[in-house]
C-alpha cells in the first residue's frame, strides 16, 4: 500500500471560520469552513482551501489552454477549450497584419479541426475570449492530444516543471500542457509519454509519484 | 398501499427477509463505474440496484432552456425493462417522469449551480434491478456520481425509505413489503444539518407515526451516509 494524501469530501467541516478564512473549494456556514469537493485540503496561514480531484475546467484570465477549432465565423473562430462553454477567437487577436474581411477567407489562418495553443483573454460569465497575442501561442501541427482532469495539471507539471521535464527527457517528445487539461504530444516516445501522463492522472494523490514515473519510464 | 395480504408479513419480530423492523438491507456502493461519464456510481440496497451517471456541467442545447445566471439540472430516472418480474414497457411513463422530477428537486439544494451559468448538469439514473425503495437508491447513486464528477456541493444527499407494515413501523422496505404496507415514506436529506429535501407519503398514517418514521429514517440514514463516504474514499485509497 502506497502512502496517500488526506482526502476530504463535500460537506466535511474543515475548520472554524473565526480562525481561518474559506479559500478556493470551500464555503462558510454556521461558523465552519466546509469543503465543496472531493479533494486534497490545503491550509495556509489564514486560509483553508481544497484542491478538487475531479471536475470540469473553469476558464480564468491569462490561462494558457489548448483548443480545437470547431467553427469559423465572419470575424473569428469558435474554439472548444474543454470547458462548459465554447470560446471565441477574434481575427484581430489572432493575426498581426491587416485583413480585409470582405476579400479574405479566414480559413487560410485557422480551419476547423486545427489545434491551437492560446491564452484566455477575458471571461464574462459564459462569454470567453481567446488571444494569440502572446509569445507562446501557436498552431499545433501534427502530434496527438490526450485529456486529463484539469485539476491535476499542476501535478503533471510538478514543482518548477520537474515532472513534465522528466517525461520530456526520458521519452524524447515535445509536450505542451494546457491549463484546461488537454495535453499535446509529438515525437518518438509518444506512447510511453501518454502512459506516464495517464498514470499521473490516476494516481495524483500518491506521495512520491515522481519516483514511480521515473521507474515506469526507465523500464 | 391498498393491497391486503393473507399471510402475516411480520412474524415474531422478524420480517420476510429475516430483518428486524429497524434494520436496513445490505448496502453496496461503488464509485467510478462508467469511464466515459464525468462521474458515476452503482448503489445496491439488497436486491435493488441503481446506476447513476453525471455529465457536465456542459453546454446546454437547445439554447432557449439556458438560464443566464445559473446552471440547470436535467435528471432522468429510468427503470430497465428487465428490472422487475414482469417486463415493463421501455420509455418514460408517468411514474418515471414524476420520480425524475422529485429526484431533481431532492438534489438541487445540495449543489452550487450559480458558478456555471448557461450550462446543464445531466444526471441519468438507471434502475437495473428493482426490489422496493428504488427512488431513494437512485438518489444515493446520483449523490455519489455528482461528488465523483467534481460538482461543487454543500453536502452529500442521503436517501432512505420508512413505512408501516401491519402495525409495525419499519425501515428500508423491500418490494413485497412495499406492495402490502399500510404506508411508505421515501425521504432524502442532507446529513450535516438534517435538511430534508424529499418527503413523499403513500398511504395513511397519523401524525405521530409520521414523526416516528422521519426520526427513524434520519437516524438510520447516518449509516448510509458513512457508506457513501467510505465508497468515495475507496476510489482513491486502493
Amino acid at each position: 500500500m502506497t502512502e496517500v494524501r488526506k482526502i476530504v469530501l463535500p460537506g466535511e467541516v474543515l475548520g472554524d471560520s473565526k480562525e481561518k478564512k474559506s479559500g478556493y473549494g470551500t464555503f462558510e456556514e454556521e461558523g465552519g469552513v466546509i469543503s465543496k469537493f472531493i479533494g486534497i485540503p490545503k491550509e495556509t496561514h489564514d486560509y483553508i482551501s481544497v484542491i478538487p480531484l475531479s471536475g470540469v475546467y473553469t476558464p480564468k484570465r491569462q490561462d494558457k489552454v489548448i483548443g480545437f477549432i470547431t467553427g469559423v465565423e465572419r470575424v473569428g473562430w469558435v474554439v472548444d477549450i474543454n470547458s462548459p462553454w465554447l470560446a471565441f477567437l477574434p481575427v484581430s487577436e489572432a493575426v498581426d497584419e491587416f485583413i480585409d474581411l470582405k476579400k479574405t477567407d479566414i480559413t487560410r489562418f485557422y480551419d476547423v479541426k486545427d489545434v491551437i495553443y492560446a491564452q484566455v483573454d477575458n471571461v464574462k460569465r459564459g462569454d470567453i475570449k481567446l488571444t494569440m497575442n502572446t509569445p507562446v501561442a501557436r498552431k499545433l501541427r501534427d502530434g496527438i492530444t490526450v485529456k486529463i482532469a484539469p485539476s491535476k495539471v499542476p501535478r503533471l507539471i510538478g514543482k518548477e516543471g520537474s515532472m513534465i521535464n522528466i517525461i520530456k527527457d526520458k521519452t524524447n517528445t515535445v509536450i505542451r500542457v494546457g491549463q484546461n487539461g488537454v495535453v499535446w504530444l509529438s515525437g518518438e516516445g509518444v506512447k510511453k509519454a501518454i502512459k506516464a501522463i495517464k498514470m499521473v492522472d490516476e494516481k495524483s494523490h500518491i506521495i512520491g509519484l515522481t519516483n514511480e514515473i521515473t521507474k515506469l519510464l526507465s523500464d | 398501499m391498498g393491497m391486503k395480504s393473507k399471510e402475516k408479513m411480520i412474524v415474531e419480530g422478524k420480517r420476510l427477509d429475516g430483518r428486524t423492523p429497524d434494520e436496513i438491507r445490505e448496502i453496496e456502493m461503488k464509485v467510478g463505474v462508467i469511464p466515459n461519464a464525468n462521474g458515476s456510481a452503482r448503489v445496491s440496497f439488497g436486491r435493488t440496484t441503481a446506476v447513476a451517471a453525471v455529465y457536465g456541467p456542459r453546454i446546454l442545447h437547445p439554447r432557449r432552456l439556458q438560464e443566464p445566471d445559473t446552471a440547470i439540472i436535467r435528471c432522468r430516472y429510468n427503470m430497465a425493462p428487465f428490472s422487475v418480474d414482469e417486463r415493463i414497457r421501455p420509455g418514460s411513463s408517468r411514474r418515471e417522469k414524476e420520480i425524475s422530477k422529485v429526484t431533481r428537486l431532492a438534489l438541487e439544494p445540495a449543489l452550487f449551480l450559480e458558478k456555471y451559468p448557461e450550462t446543464v448538469i445531466d444526471i441519468y439514473i438507471e434502475i437495473i434491478q428493482a426490489d422496493g425503495s428504488t427512488r431513494v437508491t437512485g438518489i444515493n447513486a446520483a449523490s455519489l456520481a455528482l461528488a465523483d464528477a467534481g460538482a461543487p456541493m454543500r453536502d452529500l444527499v442521503v436517501g432512505l425509505a420508512g413505512g408501516k407494515l401491519d402495525d409495525t413501523i419499519i425501515i428500508d422496505l423491500c418490494g413485497k413489503e412495499d406492495n402490502y404496507s399500510v404506508a411508505d415514506i421515501p425521504i432524502a436529506f442532507l446529513p450535516r444539518k438534517n435538511e430534508i429535501t424529499l418527503l413523499q407519503m403513500d398511504g395513511q398514517l397519523n401524525p405521530d407515526e409520521v414523526k416516528t418514521i422521519v426520526k427513524n429514517v434520519l437516524n438510520a440514514g447516518k449509516k448510509v451516509y458513512e457508506k457513501q463516504k467510505e465508497a468515495l474514499k475507496k476510489k482513491y485509497h486502493k
